[in-house]
């Protein structure tokens, strides 16, 4: 049981969080606030690099989203108890992650202003019009599902309500997938390979805050996390970050084995500096090699170690991302395949982005209103998750 | 008749012609904006066949007659627009060197307007690719499904705008093929200030107009033809 003193110190740092958070929000409007008064000259992007830092906050923000709900997946889908205690706070984070990612991707919008364009002049064949039911169906699901868990009255619909989001996650993760796997003209994009790699990479990422969330709710409890289940999650936190590896490893061979797409791998694998320092520095070595080695070596794998191995991955899917994305339009468009080019557009020329402060505030803006949705949300409603004597199952 | 009933009518004449007088401009204009809303023809298919060797390294003619036309500038900041640009190819196997303008090539195909959340970009019934700048929400996924790079963003705030080119800060855009001469049936502003006759503008379905010849009788190009979008620009010597 706690005692009154640190229920007081408790209070008083729910509250410092609260405004640090709320702090970070009003940071990013700020930002929003230049941009639109000043307009995306104050940022890095250009006509060159037209998707930047905030790009890469969102899209992490989306994918995690969708992933983080695999626990609550696992848990109804497959009936399994201990990920199903977990199923709230999955699906609160979900909610949390999607809200923030949207918003930055919203935000970031030439004129955000006009949002309410996308609803009411909706082009079939765009997949961004697709995200717009995707991302907005998610939420409406994810609530519902919350619903089921919660209100005892609704529990016989959990499992519908379950199978619902999670055919809705793998839908939506393709969708996000497929902003760039329809990007036929650039090297960079334009693959198949991309809608499953990013289900696969948001298994990873999702599972990644989970750990990270779900350590510092036993914290604040003063709660000890099970060995045992600890056990479990960090071995498929481990399984999922091999299979992310290798769905990126897949990505790069198959583009190494096309010979119009070699330059743009060697960009990316050898000569691309900060990209190919990010990728195998950051996202290999730190985000997925030293991880594994956390999970998996003998004498590691306890609670600080997952816990390190989850923010290494978290750090990982940032490398990854903005090698992904702005590494992706850094490299020129093969306008004239066999021929040299130069103009004064940029043409033949690896784009140079050096990204602004006001993207990283809005950005982090994004994170801070997920962090916010989580703190008030596990403050005031019970997402604890409530484990019975553990029996493997 | 009674007196009162003679002042009723001729008070009701006068109103009736009033009413008449104040309506009429209004149905007129009513008529004459009807006219203008035809709309493009789809029996018309605007394209350009620019001939590589007749277009000289070094000239910037048609740029700037573009910028001039469309009100915008570059200084050579990767945030300007350019919606037209010289590009200095070289077959790297022959040495072999050319100098092309790149614009937007007013695809048959455009993967702009597949990619357009709010259906902003649009083809119009002649052919032409452009932007509803009141309906483009700046997302910029058209500029990243342009194989062409032929989009731009404005990233700052407009001032002393061409009246006939309206733009807008926060929103994408590209040539227009200069639509606001074409409907008035002039020919586009780079086409008229080559020098060297490079570009030839015209109606690529009218078997009778001097492009549609000049295309049947000479070998052209279109720019990633593999993509099969079908280009309105072709490209000769290429």
């Amino acid at each position: 049981m706690p005692s009154l003193s640190s229920l007081h110190f408790k209070n008083r740092l729910f509250y410092v969080l609260l405004a640090a958070g709320g702090l970070v929000a009003l940071a990013g409007l700020y930002a929003v606030h230049m941009m639109e008064s000043h307009g995306h000259i104050i940022s890095g992007m250009n006509n060159q690099i037209v998707w930047g830092i905030p790009h890469v906050f969102a899209i992490f923000l989306i994918v995690a989203a969708s992933g983080v709900l695999n626990v609550a997946s696992i848990g109804s889908v497959f009936g399994k108890a201990i990920y199903k205690a977990r199923a709230p706070l999955a699906s609160l984070l979900s909610i949390a992650m999607l809200a923030g990612g949207l918003t930055v991707l919203m935000l970031d919008l030439g004129r955000p202003d006009r949002i309410i364009v996308a609803a009411t002049n909706y082009n079939l064949t765009s997949v961004f019009a697709w995200n717009v039911v995707l991302y907005s169906g998610m939420f409406s699901l994810v609530v519902l599902y919350l619903w089921t868990m919660m209100e005892q009255r609704m529990n016989p619909w959990n499992k519908p309500a379950g199978l619902a989001v999670f055919a809705w996650r793998f839908i939506l993760t393709t969708g996000t997938g497929l902003i760039f796997a329809f990007l036929t003209a650039r090297q960079a994009y334009g693959s198949a390979v991309l809608p499953p790699m990013f289900i696969v990479l948001s298994f990873a990422w999702g599972l990644a805050v989970f750990h990270v969330v779900q350590a510092n709710i036993y914290a604040w409890n003063e709660k000890q996390l099970d060995p045992a289940i600890m056990n479990r999650k960090k071995n498929l936190l481990g399984v999922f970050v091999i299979g992310s590896l290798y769905m990126v490893a897949v990505y790069h061979l198959t583009n190494l084995y096309f010979s119009h797409r070699v330059g743009f791998e060697h960009f990316i694998l050898r000569d691309g500096g900060i990209y190919t320092n990010l990728f195998w520095w950051g996202y290999v070595l730190l985000g997925n090699l030293v991880p594994l080695a956390l999970i998996y070596l003998p004498g590691l794998g306890k609670g600080k170690c997952v816990m390190l191995a989850s923010l290494l991955v978290i750090f990982g899917a940032f490398a990854l991302l903005y090698v992904f994305i702005i590494g992706g339009q850094a490299y020129p468009l093969d306008i004239f395949p066999g021929y040299e080019v130069h103009s004064s557009f940029g043409d033949g020329q690896i784009a140079s982005y050096t990204p602004s402060i006001y993207e990283f505030l809005l950005g982090f803006g994004g994170l801070a209103i997920a962090f916010i949705i989580t703190t008030v949300s596990v403050r005031v409603l019970n997402f604890m998750p409530q484990d019975k004597a553990y029996i493997a199952d | 008749m009674s007196n009162a009933d003679i002042q009723r009518r001729n008070f009701l004449k006068t109103t009736l012609g009033a009413a008449a007088v104040a309506i009429a401009p209004g149905m007129l204009l009513f008529e004459a904006a009807q006219a203008k809303s035809d709309g493009a023809d789809s029996k018309v298919r605007w394209g350009m066949l620019i001939d590589t060797a007749l277009c000289k390294e070094g000239c910037n003619d048609c740029v700037n007659a573009c910028s001039r036309e469309n009100g915008w500038k570059n200084n050579n900041l990767p945030t300007d627009p350019q919606w037209m640009r010289k590009i200095n190819i070289k077959d790297i196997s022959s040495g072999r060197e050319i100098s092309l303008p790149m614009m937007c090539q007013h695809c048959a195909h455009p993967p702009c307007v597949d990619v357009c959340p709010t259906a902003a970009s649009f083809k119009r019934a002649d052919g032409i690719v452009l932007v509803d700048k009141h309906r483009c929400i700046g997302c910029r996924y058209c500029m990243m499904a342009c194989p062409y790079k032929a989009r731009s963003f404005v990233h700052e705030p407009l001032h002393d705008q061409n009246p006939d080119v309206p733009r807008g800060k926060g929103t994408v855009e590209s040539c227009t093929l200069c639509v606001h001469r074409i409907d008035q049936g002039q020919q586009p502003a780079c086409t008229e200030a080559c020098t060297n006759q490079a570009i030839l503008f015209g109606n690529l379905n009218d078997p009778e107009s001097a492009i549609a010849k000049k295309i049947l009788s000479v070998a052209s190009v279109q720019v990633r033809a593999d993509l099969q979008l079908n280009p309105g620009i072709r490209y000769q010597g290429l």
